[in-house]
């Protein structure tokens, strides 16, 4: 219907290589890249700036999160901390008087720095003990956040982030914003998506699939584990600059506690491991489907009439929340991405399926 | 420095521990059986405590029998988690359980808040609120019932594994597979592991309600609960509850040092960093297996 393949034939190792092989692909993205830009001319801004600019901005964060957690196969549960370290450095830096553009590039060094720290207890242990020594250091490096006074300000304290400035422009407007968002969401997204053509990438895989094997063919997985950690905690270090330099204006401890490093790893899971087009959808449906859920709920308790305590629906987007992570796990294990990639198998030849064998 | 204040803490941190490992006993419970780190203790612990109230409250029944309505209604719930969440994800990667369980935390805490709503309750036990004075040391009664009943329950669990169920489910903790070839239910087993150790989580719930109320503070247990869990070794209960020990004696004694010099909250810091100290230097624990890995 859309793809109208009759079969991929490579003629000659350049195309085998290409990122999007199929004419298709390459249409819709040259139209999804066509509306990202042309965004702020059709979505009103309080879209653009409460749902497009969160979207982008956590998408890149989970697709930094995937980079270890689907493509090396290493569990980080901390990664919001690593996101906090990256926007406090750089809220530190642009306070202090340093350009953004270098003061972000500082929040990332830094994130990836100490995000070298979670990769020695990766060099050690693997799989369960791993993610509970990211959890504790998570809940080491909240700590010493919200503890340390010149890193916060002080307990319960609010830390005012300076305005955007690039090349001496103040950035304020709704629209400039944005555009920060969708260029780092394209910088990450290009660079996943070239991660799998590169020696880097392949290593990582291997190292994912078992580090011992990867270690017998010759992959150094020791190295891989840190290059991993330490690209991944560059980029959510930018992610989390850029979150709090574009949407939250202010940095408190609480942005990046421990709830938020599951909300990112629900965004992965849900999305789909290693997918990087699943980043884009379970960021999109962690964030939306709290707001989702809440005006399903009114509906239904105006439509049948009952009322529910205020209580109740505080909690209630959480608990579906928890029951939505379940149900994706039994139902559709790699997630969004996956779902995608199976609708996109089938429409690739329709209507001629028996082709695909 | 002051001795008696120190050895206060200490035997407060050590009888504190003990009831830390309460919550671990149930965390090593299911992973025993089924190699699965069970992150929804906390949470569990906590459902608990609040099933207890309700039927103490709403259904107006006397507390004994209260308590032991939840402890069958939680060994149900226990079963039912394992059938609905846990049964399907048996052998696929680990990360896929432990988000599972991740999720069934969330579900677990935020489904008992939407229920019965977050607000704080007193869980009356009929525990005087009164020190025990233990000649120059005050002793937290609460806290010495607590660690009491832990040592009984590990006593019970010891002598359940001697019985013959208890020894199918060391089977199954020994070689799954193998216990599978001889005609052992390597289902049933693990349901049966879940079960007590929801029944073990209703009993570290209503201790620890009566010490700090019922409120979603209980599933901060978790942490606790996991650190002990480790540092005993995953699959170790006599492990745990040593390691309870321990880890209350070091939190009690670095919490009444460290608690002026930082400014308070230091006790989370001092679990996280038994946590990573474990895990860096003796990730099988105490007295846990050292598993070795087939390439």
């Amino acid at each position: 219907m859309l793809f109208r393949q009759a079969g991929i034939f490579h003629t000659n190792y350049a195309a085998d290589r290409a990122l999007f092989p199929i004419a298709a692909d390459r249409w819709m993205i040259g139209i999804l890249l066509a509306f990202g830009f042309a965004a702020p001319l059709l979505v009103n801004s309080l879209y653009l700036s409460s749902y497009l600019l969160p979207w982008l901005i956590w998408t890149a964060g989970a697709l930094g999160l995937n980079l270890i957690l689907g493509w090396a196969g290493q569990f980080h549960l901390g990664y919001a901390a690593v996101m906090g370290i990256g926007a406090y450095a750089t809220v530190h830096a642009t306070r202090a008087g340093i350009p953004w553009e270098i003061a972000i590039v500082l929040g990332g060094s830094t994130a990836a720095i100490i995000g070298i720290g979670f990769a020695f207890a990766a060099l050690r242990v693997k799989g369960l003990y791993l993610a509970l020594s990211t959890l504790a250091l998570q809940f080491v490096m909240d700590w010493v956040i919200s503890h340390v006074p010149a890193i916060s300000g002080g307990t319960q304290a609010t830390l005012q982030a300076p305005d955007i400035r690039l090349l001496g422009q103040p950035i304020t407007s709704d629209a400039g914003l944005y555009y920060v968002a969708l260029v780092w969401c394209i910088l990450v997204t290009s660079f996943m998506l070239n991660l799998r053509r590169t020696a880097l990438g392949r290593a990582l895989i291997a190292v994912r699939e078992k580090d011992f094997a990867a270690a017998v063919i010759g992959v150094n997985s020791f190295y891989f584990k840190l290059v991993a950690f330490s690209t991944s905690s560059f980029i959510g270090g930018v992610t989390g600059a850029i979150l709090i330099g574009t949407f939250y204006h202010a940095v408190t401890p609480e942005q990046f506690s421990v709830d938020v490093s599951i909300q990112a790893l629900a965004m992965v899971i849900v999305g789909g491991l290693g997918s990087i087009i699943g980043s884009y959808f379970g960021a999109a449906f962690i964030l939306l489907m709290p707001g989702a859920m809440n005006s399903l709920i009114s509906w239904a308790a105006i439509r049948f009439g009952f009322s529910l305590s205020i209580e109740t629906l505080a909690h209630l987007p959480q608990a579906l929340y928890g029951a939505l992570i379940i149900g994706f796990l039994l139902i559709e294990p790699l997630g969004l991405g996956k779902i995608y990639n199976n609708v996109r198998d089938y429409l690739l030849v329709w209507p001629f399926g028996y082709v695909k064998k | 420095m002051d001795w008696s204040l120190l050895a206060e803490s200490a035997v407060n941190g050590g009888l504190v521990g003990l009831m830390y490992s309460l919550v671990a006993m149930g965390i090593v419970l299911i992973y025993k059986s089924s190699s699965v780190p069970n992150l929804a203790q906390g949470s569990m612990t906590m459902l608990s405590a609040y099933v207890v109230l309700a039927f103490a409250n709403n259904a107006k029944v006397p507390l004994w029998l209260a308590i032991l309505l939840a402890i069958v209604t939680m060994f149900g719930a226990g079963m039912a988690i394992e059938r609905v969440a846990l049964r399907r994800l048996a052998g696929r990667p680990i990360i896929m359980i432990l988000m599972m369980t991740l999720g069934l935390e969330i579900l677990l805490r935020a489904g008992s808040m939407t229920i019965w709503g977050g607000t704080a309750r007193p869980m009356p036990l009929g525990i005087s609120d009164d020190p025990l004075f233990l000649s120059p040391l005050l002793i937290n009664r609460t806290y010495a019932v607590g660690a009491a009943v832990a040592v009984v329950m590990f006593g019970l669990l010891m002598l359940f594994f001697r019985t013959r169920l208890g020894v199918v489910l060391r089977a199954i903790s020994d070689d799954y597979t193998a216990a599978w070839s001889i005609g052992i239910s390597v289902e049933r087993g693990v349901a049966l592991s879940w079960a007590m150790s929801a029944v073990v989580a209703t009993i570290a719930g209503i201790l620890w309600a009566s010490v700090q109320g019922v409120d979603q503070s209980l599933a901060q247990l978790l942490l606790k609960g996991v650190t002990v869990a480790v540092l005993g070794g995953m699959d170790s209960i006599g492990g745990a509850l040593l390691a309870g020990v321990l880890l209350g004696l070091v939190e009690g004694v670095a919490g009444s040092f460290l608690d002026p010099l930082l400014g308070g909250a230091s006790r989370d810091l001092v679990d996280a960093a038994m946590l990573i100290l474990t895990i860096m230097l003796r990730p099988h624990g105490l007295y846990g297996r050292h598993d070795i890995e087939r390439i």
